[in-house]
């Protein structure tokens, strides 16, 4: 016997990205209701897909960070370092994959100092990756001497067309996330590796008694994290076509609460890859729609705000019911 | 030949004796209740048994095989099991999840393995009914009764095929249903001749399932007797000290 918690059905609409996906349809309804000229264009429609396809594929990694119990603060500020990395070895005349590799790597070493400091040193993840966010900002700026990158060398052409390019109308971005959500919602719902993260997130004690590598798995998040803060880099730089160490400055916030919107909870143990996506999704399409209805885009941030505690409350009032 | 067999074990940390000559025996479908007041050696007996810390003098024999734990893993290898007081179950997870955390089956070729929920389910399903238990795998634990998680937890030390168990408190925090439920557990485990420890403090449950009753107190043995033997009363008397040795 079935009860209406253990259908799919039943298991769908008891989730938040069910209902975030619902605010989603909704606020575009009524947006083009509102601004039919202006609203539902493919014009409109590519740049919003593009403004929340890169931080969709950080919120990716958060998410694996946020399963186990963790935060990761310096995701911004590792975009803006992996950003610089790559602007530099194109400057400097190296093909396009060595500038990607060199971003990648760059990300991977900031992974690695946050993951060995919090998972083997027992360090809280706040504080590490709060130092992380200060460091590699300073590295970023040291590094590009305070300036703006863009002559890009020979292999910039390429860089520039990985990044800013489109296929069928959308941003290559955005096809990167699509493909990203996909596999990191395979590897969160069908491997051992992603039953492992939830185990730790749920009771990291009893994940270790049991045998589970809690180690190394957290520290593995923490590299995943800041791999797709640094791929999200290497994505940005092409299509701007230049790469300034400010890049990524505050994203942590936007990255956070699409993870948190999307479903997301910050204690450990409950998330998903397209909670990820959708919690992305949801904050652009606020922001474009303030914009469009010419409300002053500052305003973003307190919808914003206001969205990450509605979630945890709905979260909190969902959690009071079944506990 | 004992299951478990302890010979003059003894614990000291630094200056203060912890366990001092202490001799114990477990036999195969036997379940010993092993009682005793706060400090009295109870838990350090059982770290030393589950492979936390090592004796300082004593040997540890295994079907007659003296045996040396140097982690909990080396302990588990041989078949001890520990069910903690609280349970160390990830409340997010569903039964079977729980049954196989860390020992995950899966299916697929090569690296390329992906979670076999379903034939993870169907044994669980099969551990549960051989505990009579009604727990269902694909349920989450956090909507679960204090019964239903101990199913859970004795689940998992039977996938391993655990021959020793250790029982820490298992009555100690759910409701007089339950606790009833927790003891058939118990006696189901006894039948299929697994060796329980059962560390409590709750007399009845002890006199309900235990075939042998161990009191330690201040780190010494004071007394190892068939159950029937004795008596709630005795058994306080000897935990106090108001009764020196049986």
């Amino acid at each position: 016997m079935k009860t209406a918690g253990e259908s799919f059905i039943g298991k769908m609409i008891a989730a938040q990205p069910f209902w975030v996906t619902v605010a989603v349809l909704v606020i575009c309804a009524v947006m083009t209701y509102l601004q039919p000229a202006s609203f539902p264009t493919a014009d409109n429609f590519f740049n919003i897909t593009r403004n929340f396809a890169y931080i969709g594929i950080m919120a990716l990694g958060m998410m694996a960070v946020i399963i186990t119990g963790g935060i990761d603060l310096s995701v911004g500020s590792v975009m803006g370092l992996a950003g610089i990395i790559c602007g530099l070895v194109l400057q400097a005349g190296y093909p396009w994959w060595l500038a990607v590799l060199a971003g990648l790597g760059a990300g991977a070493l900031c992974g690695i100092v946050n993951g060995v400091l919090i998972a083997y040193v027992g360090l809280p993840s706040f504080v590490v990756t709060l130092g992380m966010l200060a460091a590699a900002r300073s590295f970023a700026v040291v590094l590009s001497e305070n300036k703006m990158i863009y002559e890009f060398g020979p292999d910039g052409d390429m860089f520039i067309a990985i990044g800013g390019g489109e296929i069928l109308g959308l941003s290559n971005m955005v096809w990167l996330l699509v493909a990203m959500t996909l596999v990191f919602g395979f590897v969160f719902r069908f491997t051992p590796w992603g039953r492992h993260l939830y185990a730790i997130g749920g009771n990291e004690a009893a994940a270790r008694l049991a045998g589970v590598p809690v180690n190394r798995i957290k520290l593995q998040a923490y590299i995943l994290c800041a791999l797709t803060s640094a791929i999200a880099a290497i994505m940005v730089v092409g299509w701007q076509g230049s790469a300034i160490n400010a890049l990524g400055t505050g994203y942590e916030l936007r990255v956070i609460a699409s993870a948190v919107i999307g479903g997301a909870n910050l204690m450990g143990g409950e998330g998903g890859a397209f909670a990820a996506f959708i919690g992305a999704t949801l904050i652009e399409v606020i922001r474009n729609s303030l914009l469009m209805a010419g409300i002053d885009s500052n305003w973003q941030g307190a919808f914003v705000g206001a969205f990450i505690v509605l979630a945890v409350l709905l979260e909190r009032i969902r959690g009071s019911r079944t506990d | 030949m004992a299951a478990l067999e302890l010979k003059t074990i003894s614990k000291h940390f630094g200056a203060i004796e912890a366990l001092s000559h202490v001799d114990f025996a477990l036999e195969r479908g036997e379940i010993v209740g092993l009682m005793g007041d706060n400090g009295a050696g109870k838990s350090t007996l059982v770290k030393i048994i589950a492979g936390n810390f090592p004796p300082s003098g004593g040997t540890i024999l295994l079907e007659g095989r003296p045996v040396h734990f140097h982690k909990p893993g080396d302990a588990r290898a041989a078949g001890i099991e520990v069910v903690y007081q609280d349970l160390a179950l990830c409340n997010n997870l569903t039964a079977s999840a729980n049954v196989f955390l860390a020992r995950e089956k899966t299916r697929g070729f090569g690296p390329f393995r992906i979670l076999d929920n379903r034939a993870m389910n169907e044994r669980s399903r099969e551990l549960f009914a051989e505990l009579k238990s009604e727990t269902r795998p694909a349920e989450t634990v956090r909507m679960m009764s204090g019964g239903q998680r101990q199913a859970v937890a004795i689940a998992r030390t039977h996938l391993s095929q655990a021959r020793i168990v250790l029982m820490d408190e298992p009555t100690a925090a759910i409701s007089v249903r339950q606790v009833a439920e927790v003891l058939d557990l118990l006696r189901r485990l006894r039948e299929q001749g697994m060796a329980i420890v059962l560390i409590s403090h709750r007399m009845p449950d002890v006199f309900e399932v235990a075939d042998r009753v161990v009191v330690l107190r201040r780190g010494r043995k004071v007394a190892d007797k068939p159950i029937q033997d004795s008596s709630p009363e005795e058994v306080t008397g000897l935990i106090t000290g108001a009764i020196g040795t049986a």
